[in-house]
């Protein structure tokens, strides 16, 4: 579904990515972990050329990304993406914030669009918030709506960019239980965050990221019980 | 001084001043639609957008208002030998300078929108066109809307200036009247007092604009 070789990033002299090579199969959900600063983020934002990279090849669903703008405009309909500070449209409703990209991007018709989104706000628990403005509701409320909106392109691939740290604790849960939800039912995902929890429950893999590379992976048992390299190992015992 | 020369007059200064506010809606107008691409032009990274938006608002931003009036209305026709009409040429020159005005507000207001606003559009597939027209430029014009009631009262003092080219306005009635009348006095003081009535609410409704923001007053 994803295929990383060899990608680099530089944002001016700073070395961020040092060349990544990994792939994502459909239906995995990855996890990827690391110290601030070690080119998470930025990994999952070169996937769908919100950053584009120095140097590096990326593939989504067979399409080669590259400078073309039609070609990013496709991937990234196919690719959805959640943001640590939701990123909700402030001056549209919750129905319209989901339904606006289904209809100018995917042009379906305005009740088609609808009924997705209320299927989809039921799927995220928030059916009686279609009307409500993003301001109106909690920061768990909004990211869940970000997920409802992210999912009415009917993506193949979801991002997740530290999804819970902009949330107060008791919030966490909820955003939490949607995305479990969402790779039970088969969704390829690869989430960047600090929720352990998450990981060894419904991670098929973990990626440990430091200083732009990817220093171990595997399964999270293996990564959490058994780190095998001193870095890792360090990681974790800071934060587990 | 004599003052009963006023109230006879009003009803042609009421002529001129049904030109003033017209004329300045026009420009305002098409000042916008000119500033809010030349303000995207300006944010562009593409030198052939940039430099071209960057000269002509320096350009309009650093010469005076009155000397782009006459440029265009006298000096235009011996460059390209089209005569326009005084109305014409002032709409074209007042169009041209707020479109450079409204093009920085317009930039700032941009400007003012989180970046992960575009991101998220954009993540959605959304063309930068689609995520400037949905998702962007409603915010910023709802941010900017104090700044350009500004730019309106702003234009609507300066058509004034059109005076000098013969534009049947307020002003040029008001010229007009006291070569008829020989009462200058009364006559600017009525002239003055009739832009005031003019601007003065519209500053009103700029300020509560303005508290309405402030107050972080939402969508």
């Amino acid at each position: 579904m994803i295929e990383l070789k060899n990608v680099h990033k530089y944002f001016g002299h700073l070395h961020v990515l040092k060349g990544i090579t990994n792939k994502v199969e459909q239906g995995e959900v990855v996890v990827i972990i690391g110290p601030s600063g070690s080119g998470k983020s930025t990994l999952l934002r070169c996937i769908n050329y919100l950053e584009e990279p120095t140097e590096g090849e990326i593939v989504v669903d067979g399409i080669k990304l590259n400078h073309s703008a039609t070609n990013i405009n496709r991937v990234r309909q196919e690719v959805g993406m959640v943001f640590q500070s939701f990123n909700l449209f402030p001056h549209m409703t919750v129905l319209e914030n989901i339904t606006l990209a289904p209809r100018k991007v995917r042009r379906l018709p305005a009740a088609e669009a609808e009924e997705i989104a209320r299927e989809l706000l039921a799927k995220v628990g928030l059916s009686e918030k279609a009307d409500a403005y993003p301001r109106q509701l909690s920061g768990g409320q909004q990211q869940r709506v970000a997920i409802a909106r992210a999912l009415a392109m009917r993506p193949k691939v979801m991002l997740f960019d530290e999804p819970t740290s902009a949330l107060d604790p008791e919030m966490i849960g909820e955003v939490l239980d949607v995305m479990k939800q969402l790779a039970r039912d088969g969704m390829t995902m690869v989430v960047v965050t600090h929720e352990m929890g998450f990981a060894r429950e419904v991670g098929d893999r973990v990626i440990f990221m430091d200083d732009g590379r990817i220093v171990e992976e595997g399964k999270p048992e293996e990564i959490f019980q058994n780190p095998k390299n001193e870095r890792t190992q360090a990681f974790l015992s800071k934060i587990l | 001084m004599n003052w009963s020369v006023v109230p006879p007059i009003l009803p042609l200064l009421f002529i001129g001043v049904r030109v003033t506010v017209t004329i300045t809606l026009l420009s305002v107008l098409t000042g916008l639609i000119i500033g809010t691409f030349v303000g995207m032009a300006r944010l562009a990274k593409n030198p052939l957008l940039f430099w071209p938006a960057t000269i002509y608002v320096e350009f309009i931003r650093g010469t005076p208002l009155l000397v782009q009036l006459v440029l265009v209305y006298y000096a235009l026709p011996q460059a390209i030998g089209v005569n326009l009409p005084p109305m014409l040429a002032g709409w074209l020159a007042f169009s041209l300078n707020s479109g450079a005005y409204v093009s920085e507000i317009v930039r700032a207001g941009i400007q003012s929108i989180d970046r992960g606003q575009t991101e998220a559009a954009r993540s959605l597939g959304m063309t930068f066109a689609q995520a400037m027209r949905y998702i962007i430029l409603p915010q910023a014009f709802r941010n900017i809307m104090p700044a350009l009631g500004n730019e309106f009262i702003t234009l609507l003092k300066d058509s004034a200036l059109m005076s000098t080219i013969a534009v049947p306005e307020l002003m040029r009635y008001g010229q007009m009247m006291v070569g008829r009348k020989a009462e200058p006095f009364p006559i600017y003081i009525t002239v003055g007092a009739i832009y005031l009535a003019l601007t003065l609410p519209l500053s009103l409704v700029v300020r509560r604009m303005e508290r309405r923001l402030a107050k972080g007053d939402r969508a």
